[in-house]
């Protein structure tokens, strides 16, 4: 039962992952860069949460807007002043690495600025009451999570497969050069890309919120470290991979918690990074890519 | 008028001069050929016109207009689109998705139409379907339409990337090499395919190529270029017996 129970609540956990490796996923995908800044979009969706919620004391769906589309443009920023300019130099991507780590420092210094760096409170963002699942007890927050981020996700699959942005997001994944020749803007394309990722981090910041009601201008990096690892797992630029790699190391963090070794889930996560760099690094779905050497 | 109009063309890449004052006309419904050795610079010059390479000096004029400063994808909306010497379809998409890809920038409905798929969404991407589908029945690929494009035989990946261009409905359409790779058979079957998309479409081509029947037999005029310069132009008779071309061809004073 109570291995049950764990698995349900890694999957909850595991989906919020997967909505923040997501976004690393279709911008390394697009660009090739891998954007450290973006655990700290979570955190900046966690204070826009804290800010509506309960600063200026909005309902929660304004609350969830606010903090997408702030996201979402802080995203777009991001990209536009810190990458844009290295990426159509065809920059080395250790500068695009670095610059990332700077813009995720500065983001995390500029909210410890404003917020000061103690844990805020954020309760009650999702509402809590135990929902009895045949001999189980689901917390509420995380059947939410787990409806949301699959709706979510399946949104996004929709987008991404069906629609006009998102055939052109698959084209400039796959050959940017050819895509610019039929016609479609890279620079619209990254843009929105970030806008997307960021605005499904923003999600899972809310959804966080609900689980873990404390937050800091650092709580960013752990997750956005793990949400990493899920997208390496399911292979870096893949959506299904990023989906599924987060739902495993989600799980994979319960399960250890469960047999009682809470102290050493995030050394179970990372193991799991360096045994897939050992093993597949590719990762479960993503495509072998042959470095030129 | 003429289509395309290329004037002083220079392109300067260190201290190579890649492509040295190059000018040339296209005209309406004109099929015209780039032809020259290897490395004489006629993909730069195709780069040039797509604005892949900003020229050194020199100016395109796209019916009249200028295109010098334009963005790659600014051009291929303007009209001009293109193939390439290696084929670079979006191998991992399907084949009509490939063609519908070339279409997006004519479609206006909006992502959250897109997501939530509202009416525009599904009249615009109903049209767009059909374009492409009966595009692909040009190129009698129909029937592949929902296969992967990396799985298609080669004959029929050049003929995708071609179809793929169209779908951009160009004025002016680049051809990188058509003929690369394909047996006579399939060579004469582009060359029927070539001409099919003129008449039909009403667009002019200028296109690279190696294969000299095919060259001579299917183009109107040719530009010869070697070492970036141009070393000759005119009509396939008047460049089949031009002593510098010979020349270049098969070295020699």
């Amino acid at each position: 039962m109570d291995f049950l129970t764990q698995i349900i609540n890694g999957l909850g956990q595991g989906s919020i992952y997967a909505l923040v490796a997501l976004g690393y996923s279709m911008v390394y995908g697009i660009t090739q860069l891998i954007n450290f800044a973006h655990g700290d979009i979570i955190m900046v969706g966690a204070y826009t949460t804290y800010v509506m919620l309960i600063m200026a004391g909005t309902p929660l769906w304004a609350a969830i807007l606010a903090a997408v589309l702030f996201c979402a443009v802080v995203g777009v920023i991001i990209e536009q002043v810190a990458y844009q300019r290295l990426l159509n130099k065809n920059a080395p991507r250790i500068s695009l690495l670095i610059t990332a780590i700077g813009v995720s420092m500065l983001l995390q210094n500029l909210y410890q600025l404003i917020f000061k760096s103690d844990a805020k409170s954020v309760s009650n963002v999702l509402p809590s009451f135990p929902i009895p699942v045949g001999p189980l007890e689901i917390s509420s927050v995380t059947l939410i999570t787990i409806v949301t981020s699959v709706l979510v996700m399946l949104l996004l699959q929709i987008l991404v497969k069906k629609t006009r942005i998102g055939k052109a997001m698959r084209a400039t994944s796959e050959d940017a050069g050819a895509a610019k020749l039929m016609g479609i803007s890279s620079r619209n394309t990254i843009a929105f890309t970030f806008a997307i990722g960021s605005g499904l981090a923003a999600i899972g910041a809310v959804l966080y919120c609900g689980a873990y009601p404390q937050i800091t201008p650092y709580m960013g990096s752990m997750l956005g470290l793990k949400a990493f690892v899920a997208a390496v797992l399911g292979g870096i630029g893949s959506i299904p991979g990023a989906m599924i790699g987060g739902i495993l190391i989600g799980v994979a963090e319960s399960l250890t918690k469960a047999l009682g070794w809470s102290q050493i889930t995030d050394a179970v996560v990372f193991g799991i990074l360096i045994l897939v760099l050992l093993v597949k690094p590719a990762g479960l779905l993503g495509r072998n890519i042959k470095e030129k050497v | 008028m003429a289509v395309l109009e290329a004037e002083n063309l220079s392109i300067v890449f260190g201290g190579l001069h890649a492509v040295d004052d190059v000018h040339f006309s296209l005209e309406k419904e004109q099929i015209m050929g780039l032809i020259g050795p290897n490395g004489a610079g006629k993909t730069t010059v195709f780069n040039l016109l797509t604005g892949v390479y900003t020229p050194t000096t020199g100016q395109i004029k796209l019916e009249g207009q200028s295109i010098l400063g334009k963005k790659t994808h600014q051009i291929t909306r303007m009209g001009i689109a293109r193939t390439f010497q290696n084929i670079r379809l979006f191998k991992d998409m399907t084949v009509l998705d490939n063609v519908r890809v070339a279409m997006n920038q004519k479609m206006k409905y909006s992502a959250a139409a897109g997501i939530f798929s509202l009416p525009s969404y599904w009249r615009e991407e109903a049209e767009v379907e059909e374009k492409a589908l009966e595009l692909l029945s040009v190129f009698h690929l129909e029937d592949h339409a929902s296969d992967r494009a990396k799985n298609l035989p080669y004959g029929q990946q050049r003929k995708l990337e071609i179809a793929r261009a169209l779908a951009a409905e160009p004025k002016v359409l680049l051809l990188d090499e058509p003929a690369a790779g394909m047996n006579p058979t399939e060579t004469a079957e582009l060359m029927e395919t070539i001409e099919l998309i003129r008449s039909r479409f009403h667009i002019s081509i200028l296109l690279i190529e190696h294969d000299m029947s095919f060259v001579m037999e299917i183009c109107e005029h040719l530009v010869v270029l070697d070492y970036g310069r141009i070393i000759a132009s005119g009509s396939p008779e008047e460049i089949r017996s031009n002593p510098k071309v010979i020349a270049a061809y098969l070295g020699g004073e």
